[in-house]
């Protein structure tokens, strides 16, 4: 295994500081990317779940448009083709925009799908109490999609992490970037990929465990043997036996 | 206008179009070699941490937790540095091909195991009690519900496939997204317009992209009303 020979690895651990800074790098652009996927899913999803046929019909655009060409290309948009309109952005402005328009499309998806999942007689029941439109998302629709939508929130969060890695492709100064700098001028491939893997895998896997434990603990419907533990909880049919 | 003419004629040149489309042909035959692999991988992973012995159910953990764990462009860099493809394969598509399908194996696997969640158990025993051995069952009965219901997911996975593809140009493999960016550097006639022609460039990969993935994604919104329905 020449590959991962002793003397890459002391050269891996002799420059072992540009790892964690491009880990920094990396989740700083998560942190900010994930809020602002966040905030565009919420917008876009209740704007798809809306009534008005406009609202609706921007929302499907921005949706079908983002999640139908590769994030690399939007990416590349970004860093390429926007410096001849004059417009220079900086590289960690450009991941957090991309990665974070990217991926507020999918969780525009989510959004609408747990609205859509919420009973209508929910909005109706809430209508005839004289609340208001937004009334009705904030306090009544959204907190019961909440349940729905946060496994595949948490699932979109893990591949939003994942997706950062493409900002290596722009020299990003991300941890893929770092990584793929340091191997590609000592050669220590082996090492450097390994060590990345796991820096990645670090922060993924306890969003998966999480994706994993909040669609059992929500996704459990209540079995029909519940309700009869529910019934004798209440002593429902006691009086006639007696 | 005249000038926008102008671009166009100078990016979609007969030889730019001829290069950008073989791009194309390598794009989907990469996704569709993958997806195809991954599907039999997937299937088989899925059946090992459902059904499989204590051995064979870990392997097929640690698997999958690894590849749905770290980034795909990880595995695409390392397979294209690291590792020599023996003698037929080793024209660097075929790299490519590889990494796409040890990633897409286990994103196809949770898939599937999805799928084999959702055939209700009295499937088994009824097969059983017809006389059925464990493994026609699982091949004769079980699979076939399970594949059905899982048409929209692996269906949505063939798009990421598709779009994840571009990552392939970084490592010099020719297809749709690289070509793309080497007729976007292979403008340098000063007399056109070179904004024009990056935009138009974008545009154009925008589109390719966009048309192939959005009829993937009808057919995935009509197979699930299908479903539903």
């Amino acid at each position: 295994m020449s590959a991962f020979s002793v003397d890459k690895w002391e050269k891996l651990f002799d420059n072992i500081g540009p790892f964690f800074q491009g880990f920094g790098v990396t989740l700083y652009i998560v942190l900010f990317a994930l809020l602002m996927s966040l905030a565009l899913g919420v917008v876009f999803g209740v704007m798809s779940a809306s009534h008005n046929k406009i609202l609706r019909g921007i929302s499907r655009v921005y949706v079908e448009f983002f999640q139908n060409t590769p994030l690399l290309v939007q990416v590349f948009f970004l860093y390429n083709a926007l410096p001849y309109m004059n417009i220079n952005l900086s590289v960690k402005l450009i991941g957090i925009l991309g990665v974070g328009v990217y991926h507020g499309a999918y969780m525009s998806e989510v959004v609408r799908t747990g609205i859509e999942a919420v009973p209508k007689g929910q909005e109706e029941a809430a209508i005839s109490q004289g609340f208001g439109y937004t009334q009705i998302m904030k306090s009544i629709i959204l907190p019961q999609a909440l349940k729905i939508m946060l496994p595949p929130l948490t699932n979109i969060a893990a591949n939003l992490i994942k997706n950062t890695s493409i900002l290596a492709i722009i020299a990003g100064g991300d941890l893929m970037y770092q990584a793929d700098s340091f191997a590609s001028s000592t050669l220590a491939y082996g090492p450097a990929y390994l060590v990345v893997g796991i820096m990645y895998f670090i922060i993924c896997f306890p969003l998966a465990r999480l994706s994993g434990y909040l669609e059992k603990k929500f996704g459990e419907k209540p079995k029909p043997k519940d309700y009869t533990e529910l019934l004798k909880s209440y002593k429902v049919g006691e009086e006639e036996s007696k | 206008m005249n000038e926008f003419m102008a671009a166009l004629e100078s990016v979609f040149t007969k030889s730019n179009l001829i290069y950008m489309f073989r791009g194309l042909g390598v794009t989907l035959y990469v996704a569709l070699i993958s997806v195809l692999l991954s599907m039999v991988f997937g299937t088989i992973l899925a059946l090992f941490r459902s059904y499989g012995n204590k051995f064979l159910k870990g392997f097929s953990i640690v698997y999958i937790e690894l590849f749905r764990n770290t980034p795909n462009l990880l595995w695409v860099l390392a397979i294209r540095f690291m590792v020599r493809m023996p003698k037929p394969f080793d024209a660097p598509m075929y790299s490519g091909i590889l990494s796409f399908t040890l990633f897409t194996s286990a994103v196809m696997a949770e898939i599937v195991r999805g799928g084999l969640n959702s055939v209700p158990k009295g499937q088994f025993e009824a097969a059983f009690s017809q006389g059925f051995n464990f493994p026609k069952t699982i091949v004769h009965i079980i699979l076939p519900q399970c594949f059905k219901a899982i048409v929209p997911s692996m269906l949505s996975q063939v798009i990421t496939v598709i779009k994840d593809t571009s990552f392939l140009a970084q490592v010099a493999i020719e297809e749709f997204f690289n070509n793309s960016k080497w007729v976007m550097s292979a403008q340098i006639d000063s007399t056109i317009n070179q904004t024009m022609r990056v935009f138009i460039i974008f545009g154009f990969i925008s589109v390719v992209y966009f048309v192939i993935n959005f009829s993937l994604s009808c057919i995935v919104r009509s197979r699930k009303k299908r479903q539903t329905a």
